[in-house]
């Protein structure tokens, strides 16, 4: 049985990956289980200089799911590349990074010294809905993509994947754009905008005021906009969005996912990754399957 | 470090009508619990509700860990209907903040409402030293857990807040009026309380540890969602890995 993949030139020995912002620098989890497990870890949104995110309170249930609102606090790359790399390179997993930034600069400085590192590959975070500047700001237009990708893809020679946000009229067009730019691959989807209203306190109960939807509320909405994007690019997709075991894996897998990402799924059980691992594995014995390559994108539509 | 367990609910009871104390049978996590531990159970192996619900230890001995938690929402009431035998999914110890008082011979415990059930695991294991409790209630029907922290204090006060039972007024007040002499001020309750006993703390330049909480969702310091502001910084710390339990001249409140 394989389940290897190779998923825009970055060798995984399965397909699942876990979401940033979802797994810190793996740390915390690698107390759990040994992180070789994994095909991937794509490590917390990461930028050019630390950043002190949002004031509290930052997260709350919602149904089957949660909002956030964390402003992607994070030590910056420097403090990453000296204190987290070492670490996560223990590993026998595909490192990448979640770049973010708030300005085309921002971003092309940080994939330089990105460049630099021994990383498989870089996620371009186009997709933060909770800051100010950058990320969704330029991820909810076709320019907006494809111009930061561009910049992006002539100072990085590693593997340019690209997060896009669900908050957009047409998923496909903004996946063109990557593709167009010259990344290599795109996931999807980032988190939806929603809010949570306290009704004693007439007040929403982040913040912020508006957080990042996400956990298996928003599966669907993942499942349909991963299958519109397969069909629109040729470029490999790494589906997230309310993985919480083996079979949403397979569902987003038939969509045209090539890979996945558990996300909010880690929060619940520090297990729901290999666990995913474990499901895949358990579909592909059931059904017979002898490759994980051969389900891609193989849902039959009525 | 942090230990997933399914843990045998050994015994049930019903404290007041919206108050649970379950017994736990969870000798991975008991064995490395500290005064001011938290547990994040799961109440539902579907995803509804969808997070873990992070609650303080109230008590460990032996291969046992003991939680008291108020009914307050769907999570908490689903737990609450647990049974005598059913095994609960549960991820402890957590927060690497926790109470300290050694070198400390006098030590003043003060806790309001609800909060009062973290301090209990901290006056039990501080045994041997000069331990004075002040626990705050907003009226009789409230009061709980007297005799248990009788038993491991060497002065406690219980105050209401209209005098129905004890003394009355704030805990606090109490507390204020015999300071002198106190080595380390330990609290939790009620933010305006919270504040109140840091104020006091810092006025009289008192050691005090103060355990927070704030909405969180995976407790282990990987969703950075519970963030605490750090004093006179643009910073944040995390209730869940950098606390629960905090000095009170390090966090803004």
């Amino acid at each position: 049985m394989n389940t290897k993949i190779n998923f825009a030139g970055i060798e995984m020995k399965n397909p699942v990956t876990v979401a940033s912002g979802t797994f810190g620098y793996g740390r915390e989890y690698a107390e759990f289980f040994d992180l070789s497990k994994l095909g991937g870890i794509i490590t917390k949104g990461t930028s050019l200089k630390p950043r002190s995110g949002n004031k509290p309170p930052r997260v709350c249930e919602t149904a089957s799911g949660m909002l956030n609102s964390i402003g992607l606090q994070n030590p910056g790359v420097e403090y990453f590349a000296q204190n987290d790399l070492p670490f996560l390179k223990k590993f026998d997993t595909a490192i990448i990074v979640n770049a973010c930034g708030s300005s085309i600069e921002e971003y092309v400085e940080l994939c330089k010294i990105l460049n630099t590192l021994d990383i498989a590959g870089v996620e371009l975070n186009l997709s933060c809905p909770n800051v100010k500047a950058g990320c969704m700001a330029f991820g909810n237009t076709y320019e907006g993509v494809k111009q930061v990708t561009s910049e992006v893809r002539k100072v990085l020679d590693k593997p340019l994947i690209v997060k896009l946000t669900p908050n957009v009229t047409n998923i496909a067009e903004i996946a063109k754009a990557v593709e167009d730019a010259g990344a290599d691959g795109v996931s999807l989807i980032n988190t939806l905008l929603g809010m949570k209203i306290d009704i004693d306190k007439k007040r929403p109960v982040l913040a912020n005021n508006t957080g990042g939807l996400s956990g298996p509320a928003i599966k669907p909405v993942a499942v349909r906009m991963v299958y519109q994007v397969a069909q629109a690019v040729n470029i490999p997709v790494l589906g997230m969005g309310g993985i919480v075991n083996g079979d949403d894996a397979i569902e987003f897998m038939l969509a045209g996912a090539k890979a996945i990402s558990i996300g909010a799924g880690n929060f619940i059980d520090p297990f729901t990754s290999v666990n995913t691992v474990e499901g895949i594995e358990k579909y592909m014995k059931k059904h017979e399957i002898e490759d994980i390559n051969d389900i891609i994108g193989k849902v039959e539509m009525n | 470090m942090p230990k997933k367990e399914l843990a045998k609910l050994i015994k049930k009871e019903q404290l007041k009508p919206d108050i649970f104390k379950f017994s736990l049978l969870a000798p991975q996590i008991a064995k490395s619990a500290k005064a001011g531990n938290f547990v994040e159970i799961r109440v539902s192996d579907q995803v509804e509700p969808f997070l873990r619900r992070p609650i303080s230890i109230y008590n460990i001995e032996n291969d046992i860990i003991e939680i008291i938690f108020q009914v307050k929402g769907k999570g908490t009431e689903i737990l609450s209907k647990k049974e005598e035998g059913n095994e609960i999914d549960i991820l402890g110890p957590l927060g690497y903040g926790t109470f300290k008082y050694e070198g400390c011979e006098n030590l003043a415990i003060i806790g309001g409402g609800i909060g009062v059930f973290p301090l209990y695991e901290l006056a039990k294991s501080a045994k041997g030293k000069n331990i004075k409790t002040y626990l705050g209630y907003r009226s009789k029907d409230f009061v709980l857990l007297e005799k248990e922290f009788e038993e491991v204090s060497n002065e406690l006060t219980i105050t209401t807040d209209d005098g129905t039972y004890g003394k009355k007024g704030f805990a606090i007040d109490y507390l204020k009026q015999e300071i002198e002499g106190i080595d380390k001020i330990f609290a939790c309750g009620p933010l305006p309380m919270l504040k109140a006993v840091q104020k006091l703390a810092l006025e009289k330049n008192i050691p005090c540890q103060i355990s927070l909480e704030e909405k969180m969702a995976c407790g282990m310091g990987v969703c950075l969602g519970c963030a605490v502001k750090k004093v006179g910084k643009e910073e944040y710390l995390h209730v869940c890995k950098a606390g629960p339990v905090f000095d009170a001249k390090e966090v803004e409140i």
